[in-house]
């Protein structure tokens, strides 16, 4: 790398670049061990929240208040049997979960967890690497990690396998181009592909309520994207037993699993990076100049991140599968043309901005605000759409009771309480 | 290409170790890979090993300083092109390999020479470039960064080849669509309510009888039995009663094997 390169670099590459090998190794272990950890802290909570949702206790028996049970179900799977199906491709068949598994983890490395700290007397950021492409790595990642879907659902040789695996590979496509066209916002705004310039840039202000539009896109995309529900087709155990691991045990199934809470760890993480700033702490950075520390900003990303997991566990325990065609409706005839539309906006905000310099903002907002008013004006305007009347029209002949029968008020003929309470009742003494 | 410019770079000196050894084992890799391709009897193994050709492309293009192209490399043909392969080929059929029966007369030896032409026309181009032209390097173009550099070349020099080619391509995805679409006549999707009245309106409001059911075996092929030992006809499939097959004779209805009652008369006598 020459002189003139380096001097290009912001302040967190020449960090990283400076970087010795066993502070670098020690980066990468760490990470992993973020991802297990938080994977089985997820599984149990997930339970435990989903479990309160539902009116009942939860795990609660392994370790203390039941924390450790998804360790030791996880112990327990690695020492389960190894099932190889007959009509298994063998190779393509082990591969799949490996191919699964790594993607997910490698994700992991471009994530700004935190600002500058000192490690050993090594001054640091917190992250493994800070490419120019940041975010594409991300998107390029969870690309790959569908291939582990698709093989694993195909290469076990049974058809619901092979179902959640073709479910998975088009409901991945189709929410993946939603989830890049929401990022182009946030990028044209940061002026920058790299995850710490983007989080750098929202300094001054972030841009989950600046560009709400590319928010909401990306948070319904990446739902879509980590295969939960209420997007969790390709694993429907209602309709495909499991999808496309059904066949998979031991070892193999604990990866599958592994790699879908690891997914839902990074888009998370990614999400806090692209929309609410990273490591950033809102107000109580003014009261006290501590909260710069790297540290804290690091509490402050796992917070927000697990802010995000909470949503994905709120949702598991509250929405209702969606049926795949309404599914696949919402991402190419909502999600894709609204991002598209917005992408649009923000283009030509830009570039008139650009244009004319700061002081035409005043007029432009007032140009958008009074074409706003016109538009709910005509909408106000506009006569309401027919609603289907409400008579209904009995469909068979079989005799039903009127549909539209109305409880009476009250009995018309009632006996006074003290009157009832004197009579003596029908028992058939009086013979 | 890339592959003859990093030989090229490896032999004008000035390539780090660790982009050296990257390139050797990538570069097998990627060599291996594509072989495989062409001689692997799986269309998925196939096209698994086409992945890894451009995986190991894309990891080059990085080592050689272009992370965007390495990476869009990566999302667009590995992630898009081939997952949407992979989708046809895993509905054709797992079992499914080349059929050896040559449909077109003269096919292989007209791919044959194609394909040696094509090599021929590849090894001139790339041994041009190796010898005749020199190299000139990104220069100012890349100045800003790569990413830049890209950005700002496709939206002033080489707009109308972009905006040509996206707009070739939206025509290519709306022609699909309208060859998939148009020929179909549209049919009124019937609605919840619709559907509810149609099956009460209709011939019979419970379903079909499940095949099996009445009779001692649970296959989709076995018919249900009515209580007087006939088949219940609403019971067959018409995809399987439709098929031409080879039947053993079946062994004569046994009431007695519902009961197992036979084989006690059996033991005692």
């Amino acid at each position: 790398m020459t002189l003139a390169q380096q001097e290009g670099l912001t302040r967190t590459q020449q960090l990283l670049a400076d970087d010795p090998i066993w502070l670098v190794i020690l980066k990468v272990v760490v990470l992993f061990a973020v991802g297990v950890v938080l994977t089985l802290f997820m599984i149990n909570w997930e339970r435990k929240v989903v479990a309160r949702m539902q009116q009942r206790p939860g795990p609660n028996r392994v370790g203390p208040n039941g924390w450790l049970q998804s360790l030791a179900d996880g112990l327990k799977l690695a020492f389960k049997e190894d099932i190889m199906p007959v009509m298994a491709d063998k190779k393509v068949y082990f591969i799949a979960p490996v191919i699964s598994t790594i993607p997910a983890f490698v994700a992991f490395s471009v994530i700004p967890f935190g600002g500058e700290v000192s490690i050993f007397g090594e001054p640091t950021v917190l992250q493994l690497v800070d490419l120019p492409v940041g975010v594409l790595v991300v998107l390029a990642c969870s690309s790959i990690g569908v291939y582990g879907i698709v093989l694993g659902g195909w290469a076990s040789g049974s058809p619901y396998s092979l179902l959640g695996a073709l479910r998975s590979a088009a409901q991945v496509i189709s929410y993946e181009i939603a989830l890049g066209l929401s990022v182009v916002a946030v990028v044209l705004y940061a002026g920058s592909l790299s995850t710490a310039d983007i989080v750098a840039a929202q300094g001054t202000g972030w841009y989950f309520y600046l560009l709400i539009p590319s928010f909401i896109v990306f948070s319904i995309a990446m739902v879509g994207e980590t295969n939960r529900a209420p997007f969790d087709l390709p694993e429907a155990e209602s309709e495909l037993v499991g999808g496309f691991h059904t066949e998979y045990t031991s070892l193999k199934f604990a990866l599958f699993f592994l790699a879908e809470y690891v997914n839902m760890v990074t888009v998370s993480a990614m999400a806090t990076t692209l929309f609410l700033g990273g490591g950033q702490i809102p107000w109580l950075g003014h009261l006290w100049s501590g909260f710069d520390n790297g540290w804290f900003q690091f509490l402050a990303f796992l917070v927000k991140t697990l802010a995000f997991l909470f949503v994905f566990i709120w949702l598991r325990g509250t929405l209702p599968r969606f049926r795949y065609d309404q599914f696949m409706r919402l991402g190419w005839k909502v999600l894709v043309p609204v991002s598209l539309g917005w992408i649009l906006i923000v283009f030509a905000i830009r570039a008139y901005r650009n244009s004319t310099g700061g002081e035409a903002t005043v007029a432009l907002l007032i140009t958008i605000g009074i074409v706003l008013l016109a538009i709910i004006a005509v909408a106000f305007g506009l006569p309401d759409r027919k609603t289907p009347d409400d008579t209904v029209e009995v469909a068979s002949d079989y005799p039903v009771p009127p549909l539209d029968l109305a409880v009476p008020d009250r009995p018309r003929h009632r006996l006074p309480r003290a009157k009832a309470a004197k009579e003596p009742a029908l028992t058939g003494k009086e013979e | 290409m890339i592959l003859a410019q990093v030989v090229s770079d490896a032999t004008a000196g000035d390539t780090g170790v660790g982009e050296a050894i990257v390139f050797w084992i990538l570069g097998p890799v990627a060599l291996a890979a594509a072989v495989a391709m062409i001689f692997a009897r799986n269309a998925v193994h196939s096209a698994l090993f086409l992945v890894m050709t451009m995986l190991s492309l894309a990891v080059l293009y990085m080592m050689q300083q272009a992370p965007f192209l390495g990476f869009v490399q990566i999302i667009v043909y590995t992630g898009a092109v081939m997952m949407l392969f992979l989708f046809v080929l895993m509905l054709v059929g797992r079992d499914s390999s080349d059929s050896v029966v040559e449909v077109l007369r003269g096919q292989r030896v007209a791919g044959a020479l194609l394909g040696l032409a094509f090599a021929l026309l590849l090894v001139a181009g790339v041994g041009r470039t190796m010898f005749a032209v020199p190299s000139v390097g990104l220069g100012n173009n890349a100045a800003n960064g790569n990413l830049t550099g890209i950005g700002r070349l496709i939206f002033t020099d080489y707009l109308l080849p972009f905006e040509l080619t996206s707009a070739l391509l939206i025509t290519a995805a709306l022609g699909a669509m309208v060859l998939a679409f148009a020929q179909k006549k549209p049919k009124a999707k019937l609605g919840q309510r619709a559907a509810v009245v149609a099956r009460l309106r209709g011939d019979r409001i419970s379903p079909l009888p499940g095949p099996g059911v009445y009779a001692t075996a649970n296959s989709v092929a076995v018919p249900a039995l009515l209580p007087d030992g006939s088949v219940a006809p609403e019971s067959l499939s018409e995809i399987i009663e439709g098929h031409e097959v080879d039947e053993a004779p079946r062994p004569p209805s046994d009431a007695h094997s519902l009961t197992g009652r036979r084989r006690e008369l059996e033991a005692g006598e």
